[in-house]
């Protein structure tokens, strides 16, 4: 019965599995090495919460962060992001949905208008205020993204939260549903994550609603795995020892003393998220698996909608597209920079 | 060896198990059922039952299951509701297409990921490194079928420097043998077929390597930091081990394992990320054809293809695993 290779690890003294774990992630299948990576994140993590130097690894981790440009950057694009979204209604100066300027555009003669004092970034093809649109469609963005991380988030959470419990607390009995559990995990692994979100918003119908739960749904092996991997590397610490010698019940330990220290990783994974579930989530838009209501400003409705004009109105896609590469940018820029700060290994 | 095989072979059953499942229940769940995409919309309740009874749709879900896979394993996929035509020929026909722009994609990704990736570590700091990983970041940030729709409109359509659709100009005669038109092309010296082909792969090649390169380089520049930092480089430029080698056989060749593998499970998403990218171009290959199927609702063609993509993406990863297994001897000695 082949053993995954976190699995292998209870057993192992916490010198010896970094050396293990490099050995492991060589001769396992694929997707398991997949895992093997998302599992060493997880393991990592978990090693430094004992470090014991007085400040919290947080704490450490963000005074690292402070000095990162990388980091900064991230920051700083996320927060004016996150500004602009919840503030949409109050920045944005028109509807966006009233085609007031009409009468000025007509795409099929090639007549767009460009950014003027009144229209900052000039008129859509359907003449409606650009900057409203991008204004209000980064709140829409922000929703999509949020959602889908959290739908990947609790199912694989739980996924793994319960797999993890079972793994360290459950006995033999709970292995076996620890292995159970794995394998449905594994098996979504095994699918490219946009053929999984094609196959899942296909079942559904297109709706914005579709494009939130189907990039959730690809989100959640990953989570799924962070989370096991990081509860079976605090199982073993002596922390949950004692509490087991004074008697705490299973899930009382598994709740409130394996868990909390097990979601650094889960965390930073959620900001890394965001970034994939905005570019997927505009992938599936682009597939006709969106909102089919085009009026409803959302970016990557509004970038797959405006590929028709963009040998004429090449501005029309640039906005939403700049848009979504700058926040997945901003993102990405802040959990690479989160995971760098709490990696023992990159710190130098 | 061949007991590593076979047994990574009987893993890929309950994966592939455990797909054809989930695709069962799609197909129950479609609206209304399956006998409203076979039939006319405006079929009499008692067709619409007699459909249903020839189809076995009045069995036990068990059954009905068990009639699925049988139907799976045996080939039939079903029939394309837009040709017509058995879903297993469309994807056979299609396939030889996908292949060359997946290859073309990764002979891109890899030509200038690994370079790159290496020079980025070599001058760690430098405006070069800084560029490598900024572009990376930017590679993976960059919705796919956005890059490839600009590099069409640039390069295709404004400078006119590539075709912008299909995989030949029209009008070009070659001879057909294994629907591999470069392969082909070469085989029978028709070096005007081979251009044009190479060609119209530039474009949606260039568009597919987006990705695969960027992580190609951020992973090889890691790798080789990480290599570099070990105690026996150290000790070989200690003992006065000619650069050279030091940086090909004890750097370049321990830091590539892990981007072999990086590559390996970048080939097989390549074939997800070609739906992306082949309708934009409107390139002939599965991908595109997945995108018509999604807009027209072909529902065999998406189950049948979605299963066929998946378990060639298993097996690609499966030979990556076995070509890992030869390229390290810490799993041969195993």
């Amino acid at each position: 019965m082949p053993t995954t290779p976190s699995s292998q690890n209870p057993s192992e003294s916490p010198e010896t599995q970094g050396a293990e774990d490099t050995m492991t992630e060589e001769k396992v299948p694929f997707h398991k090495r997949k895992a093997a990576k998302v599992d060493r994140l997880a393991e990592l993590m978990g090693d430094r919460s004992d470090g014991g130097h007085g400040a919290g690894i947080w704490r450490e981790a963000f005074a690292r962060m402070r000095r990162s440009p990388m980091a900064i950057t991230g920051a700083i694009i996320v927060a004016v992001f996150l500004l602009v979204a919840l503030f949409s209604p109050l920045i944005a100066p028109y509807s966006p949905t009233s085609q007031a300027w009409g009468s000025e555009v007509f795409p099929n003669r090639n007549e767009f208008v460009g950014p003027r004092a009144e229209n900052w970034l000039g008129l859509d093809h359907l003449g409606r205020d650009m900057f409203s649109r991008m204004v209000i469609g980064a709140r829409q963005t922000l929703m999509v993204g949020v959602v889908a991380t959290l739908v990947g988030f609790l199912f694989g959470a739980l996924l793994g939260g319960v797999a993890g419990a079972c793994s360290v607390l459950g006995g033999r009995w709970g292995r076996q549903v620890d292995n159970a559990i794995m394998r449905v995990i594994d098996m979504m692994l095994a699918l490219p994550a946009l053929l999984l979100a094609v196959t899942v918003a296909a079942l559904i119908g297109p709706s914005l609603t579709t494009v939130m739960i189907a990039v959730g749904v690809a989100q959640i092996p990953i989570f799924a795995r962070l989370l096991r991997g990081a509860m079976i590397s605090q199982g073993n610490r002596e922390y949950v020892l004692a509490a087991q010698a004074m008697g705490v019940r299973n899930h009382k330990i598994a709740l409130t003393h394996i868990l909390p220290n097990s979601m650094g990783p889960v965390i930073v994974q959620s900001t890394l998220t965001l970034a994939t579930a905005i570019i997927d989530a505009a992938a599936l838009s682009y597939l006709g698996l969106g909102n089919p209501n085009a009026n409803f400003p959302e970016w990557g409705t509004m970038l797959s909608e405006a590929q028709r004009f963009l040998s004429s109105a090449p501005s029309l896609a640039v906005y939403p597209a700049l848009g979504i590469i700058i926040t997945a940018l901003g993102f990405t820029l802040l959990g690479e920079s989160l995971r760098e700060a709490l990696d023992p290994k990159l710190r130098k | 060896m061949l007991r590593f095989i076979v047994r990574r072979l009987l893993q890929l059953i309950p994966t592939l198990g455990g797909l054809s499942i989930l695709l069962f229940v799609w197909l129950q769940r479609l609206p209304g059922g399956p006998e409203y995409a076979l039939l006319p919309d405006d079929a009499t309740a008692e067709q619409r039952a007699m459909l249903r009874r020839s189809l076995g749709l009045d069995e036990p879900v068990m059954v009905q299951y068990l009639a699925f896979l049988r139907r799976i394993v045996q080939g039939d996929l079903g029939t394309s509701l837009q040709t017509g035509r058995p879903v297993l020929d469309e994807f056979f026909l299609r396939f030889p297409a996908t292949f060359e722009l997946a290859v073309t994609a990764m002979l891109i990704a890899v030509t200038i990921g690994l370079p790159l990736g290496y020079l980025a570590a070599r001058r760690r700091g430098t405006a070069l490194d800084f560029a490598a990983v900024g572009g990376s970041l930017l590679g993976i940030c960059t919705p796919v079928f956005f890059l490839a729709f600009i590099l069409k409109v640039v390069f295709a359509e404004r400078l006119g420097l590539f075709p912008s659709a299909f995989r030949l100009s029209p009008g070009i005669s070659r001879t057909d043998i294994t629907g591999f038109v470069v392969l082909d092309g070469m085989m029978t010296r028709e070096w005007d077929v081979v251009w044009d082909a190479v060609a119209h792969l530039a474009l949606p090649g260039l568009a597919l390597a987006s990705i695969p390169l960027a992580v190609i380089t951020r992973m090889t520049r890691a790798s080789v930091l990480e290599v570099m930092g070990e105690d026996y480089v150290r000790t070989a430029n200690a003992k006065g081990l000619h650069r050279g080698t030091v940086r090909t056989r004890h750097v370049l060749r321990n830091a590539l394992l892990p981007v072999v593998t990086a590559v390996g499970l970048l080939a097989g998403s390549l074939f997800a990320g070609a739906v992306l990218t082949e309708s934009v171009f409107a390139f002939p290959g599965i991908g595109s054809f997945v995108y018509i199927a999604t807009q027209e609702r072909d529902y065999p063609v998406l189950t049948g293809f979605i299963l066929l993509i998946a378990t060639m993406y298993v097996l690609i990863n499966l030979l990556v695993d076995i070509s890992y297994s030869l390229l390290d001897p810490r799993v041969r000695a195993q």
